[in-house]
């Protein structure tokens, strides 16, 4: 028996020519963190190529990155083993691109004090909870999902839109429930509907992208919500089922519409069926962060970023953006237009408290609390904490 | 005598050396250097000691479920529910890390035999299915797999869910006291765990091969209605062989939760439990191989994580090198099977198999 064992080991110990890896100098290293593959079509992607975008942009800075870090994807990886491997490799700026890495990054950048970690779309900086290496991102998508549902207010037909929502949290509560205004308030003011009869649907399928047997099939909820009588189904979650169903729905002559979320190319999926997407642009952001952690000015801060509102579809400098789909018509598109230049109007008035538009009173939770009295504006943290959708809307809360 | 041995190194040694060499081909044709990759795995294993931390970390739960497994194949069983009696074992001992207060080292072990507890009833109710209502464990083991992680989403989404909203991905992180502590910062594993894995490795052994429970389980699995013709009580020991399996898989399941994580998480058990079921198909149901083969999946899987880090490369290629290696594994049994069989010494041969991965009928004659 001891004979095998040797013989096995001697087979590993054959394996095992050690090379210390060289590191260049003058070279800066960040490594990127993603919940879920680099080629997704939707978030992580965005992400990804933000970093392809730095490297790009600032000379001498090389990425690191680890995809699908998930128990489900990668169970013999942690946050931790991940960020050791990436510090090894020379890494001193981690980006943790999902809440699902809040707790984690917080304790992984106490074991790492000298590395600065960046985690998108948590608040721990904001709480106090987090240690000091630690700085919290997120870009203002309320604005791009306001345009969003204005789309899809323009384009139903049926007065049913569906939301395709990932599981139920603060930020997914408010990203529906901007969807909504923004459809209620463009279905009302250009199309001359009335709100009552705009039927605003949101189905949970309890994660952010699909796990077979676990989650609800967003394809199947997808084609659930043309079933029932929707023309327009928005997206929320993190991969482009909805508008892959719209697609092959269409084909077969139906007139029905998808808007993807999270990457800016997602509408090629299919131009036809796309309304428009609302996108990050996390490229302009990171590279400010980079570039801060070179120069050594980088200080722990919880950054909450609107677009660049003289252009939102600017690459350089926009966090926030929305791509018009083919599937709009044109006198759509020129209504979504006048909305998107209402809008910058809205967030670049001096004497309009900071704000997200049409967020503002009479507005009631699902469960008849009211929000904001009438004329009243939400604040900004209580959108960022918005603990139940909005009266209107039809789906669970909690 | 030599001679044989040295044949049944050769058809050990040659599977991984041919799925090595096939994994290199593969490589060389994605267009990188397998020189390189391997390197990049032996050091996402072992360039320092955190590295082999996450090696063994991996180990653990992987060893304790595939322990847990040879008891099952010992009686003849599929135990695909493996995976969700990991689940109910970190479901059992979440609860008591959330809910009980109590000094560090009882809390520890109040958790621990809660988590063994779980997943043994979880366990037992594959046995109960399969003996009371004719339900295949495989099944059984499926379905009771997928109930046990949609509890666990639910606890996590649900009532388990962080004070500040849940994203559904985690509970709240467990109290400090709660949690396994490491040995040390440069090698995070927690020493408590490595000595139950020693104790269970020794314990399956132990029962299998010195015990009337471990005479009666081989008599089940070999042939179950002769067994229960000669007085051996089959469910009984069916259902005996599933529980220890869970009480294994439970532990297991609790070093998740209470080591890796610090909390509760969707698909806690990540696989390890059908990891397990490969290692043990690899090693033929013999118990001492577990660990060794245990360790070369570990350390195959944890080093991936460099492929990606370091190399960029897709470190599904760890799935790929296991796949080949059990197919290539499999095959070089069944061959040294036939090969054996035309063997003139074939009586002397291979007392120590166990019986249900080979086929009975060749191998009656070694109860």
């Amino acid at each position: 028996m001891s004979r095998r064992v040797v013989a096995v080991l001697a087979v590993l110990a054959l394996l095992g020519v050690m090379v210390v890896p060289t590191m260049a100098q003058d070279e800066f290293v960040f490594g990127i963190v993603l919940v879920g593959p680099e080629d997704d079509h939707g978030w992580s992607q965005a992400h990804y190529e933000a970093g392809l975008y730095v490297e790009e942009l600032i000379p001498g800075s090389r990425m690191v990155f680890f995809p699908s870090l998930n128990t489900a994807d990668a169970p013999e990886a942690t946050l931790q083993d991940v960020v050791q491997n990436m510090v090894d490799e020379g890494a001193q700026l981690v980006l943790t691109t999902s809440d699902a890495f809040e707790e984690d990054t917080d304790g992984v950048a106490e074991a790492f004090p000298d590395v600065t970690f960046i985690n998108i779309s948590g608040d721990n900086v904001l709480t106090g909870e987090a240690p000091p290496n630690i700085g919290n991102y997120m870009g203002q998508m309320e604005w791009g999902k306001l345009i969003a549902g204005c789309a899809a207010g323009l384009a139903t037909d049926t007065g049913s839109v569906g939301y395709l929502g990932p599981l139920i949290n603060g930020e997914t509560r408010r990203l529906a429930a901007s969807a909504y205004l923004g459809a209620r308030y463009c279905y009302e003011a250009y199309k001359g509907g009335s709100a009552e009869d705009l039927s605003f649907t949101v189905t949970w399928i309890g994660f952010w992208f699909n796990i077979p047997g676990v989650t609800l099939d967003p394809t199947e909820e997808s084609n659930t919500f043309f079933d029932s009588g929707a023309d327009v189904v928005i997206s929320g979650i993190d991969t482009p089922n909805a508008i892959e169903v719209a697609g092959q729905r269409a084909a077969n002559g139906e007139a029905v519409y998808a808007i993807p979320y999270d990457f800016v190319d997602s509408c090629d999926i299919a131009p036809d069926v796309c309304l428009g997407v609302p996108y990050f642009n996390w490229g302009p952001a990171y590279v400010d962060i980079v570039q801060s952690v070179i120069d050594g000015t980088w200080a722990p801060a919880w950054d909450w970023e609107g677009p660049d509102w003289s252009d939102i579809n600017n690459s350089e400098t926009s966090a926030v953006g929305f791509v018009t789909g083919a599937g709009l018509s044109e006198e759509n598109s020129a209504f979504l237009d006048d909305f998107i230049a209402d809008l910058a109007e809205y967030a670049t008035n001096p004497f309009v408290p900071s704000s997200f538009a049409l967020w503002q009173g009479p507005l009631s939770l699902q469960d008849g609390t009211l929000l904001a009295e009438e004329g009243q504006l939400v604040d900004l943290l209580d959108v960022w904490y918005l603990g139940q959708l909005l009266q209107g809307m039809v789906g669970a809360s909690e | 005598m030599k001679s044989r041995t040295v044949l049944q190194i050769s058809f050990f040694i040659l599977p991984i050396i041919v799925s090595l060499a096939i994994t290199a081909v593969l490589i060389v044709a994605v267009g990188s250097d397998p020189r390189e990759v391997f390197e990049a795995v032996w050091q996402g294993a072992f360039r320092n000691s955190n590295a082999f931390a996450g090696v063994v970390n991996f180990w653990i739960p992987l060893v304790l479920c595939s322990m847990g497994l040879i008891i099952t194949f010992t009686a003849g069983l599929w135990n695909i529910g493996v995976e969700g009696q990991m689940v109910m074992g970190a479901i059992f001992a979440s609860w008591a890390a959330r809910t009980l207060v109590l000094p560090p080292p009882v809390l520890v072990g109040v958790e621990i035999g809660l988590a063994m507890l779980g997943g043994a009833l979880w366990a037992g109710l594959v046995g109960l299915l399969k003996t009371r209502l004719g339900v295949h464990e495989i099944f059984g083991g499926v379905a009771l797999n997928s109930l046990a992680n949609v509890a666990a989403i639910y606890l996590i989404a649900g009532p388990w869910q962080p004070p500040e909203g849940g994203s559904a991905q985690a509970t709240a992180p467990f109290p400090a006291d709660s949690l396994l502590p490491p040995v040390s910062a440069e090698f995070p594993v927690n020493l408590l765990a490595v000595v139950i894995v020693f104790i269970a490795i020794a314990a399956v052994i132990i029962a299998l091969r010195g015990t009337r429970w471990g005479l009666e389980l081989r008599a089940t699995g070999k042939n179950p209605r002769s067994a229960l013709l000669l007085g051996v009580p089959t469910t009984r020991s069916a259902v005996s062989a599933l529980m220890v399996c869970g009480m294994l898989a439970g532990i297991g399941g609790a070093y998740r939760v209470l080591f890796t994580y610090s909390s509760l998480r969707p698909f806690v058990s990540g696989g390890i439990g059908f990891l397990g079921l490969l290692v043990v198909l690899l090693v033929a149901v013999k118990a001492l191989w577990v660990p060794f083969v245990s360790l070369l999946f570990a350390v195959i899987l944890a080093g991936s994580t460099r492929l990606r880090v370091a190399l960029q490369l897709d470190q599904s290629l760890a799935g790929v090198v296991q796949g080949m290696l059990v197919l290539l594994v499999l095959l070089a049994n069944g061959l040294r099977q036939r090969f054996m069989e035309r063997d003139s010494r074939r009586p002397e041969a291979e007392t120590r198999d166990y019986p249900l991965i080979t086929r009975p009928d060749t191998e009656a004659e070694n109860v």
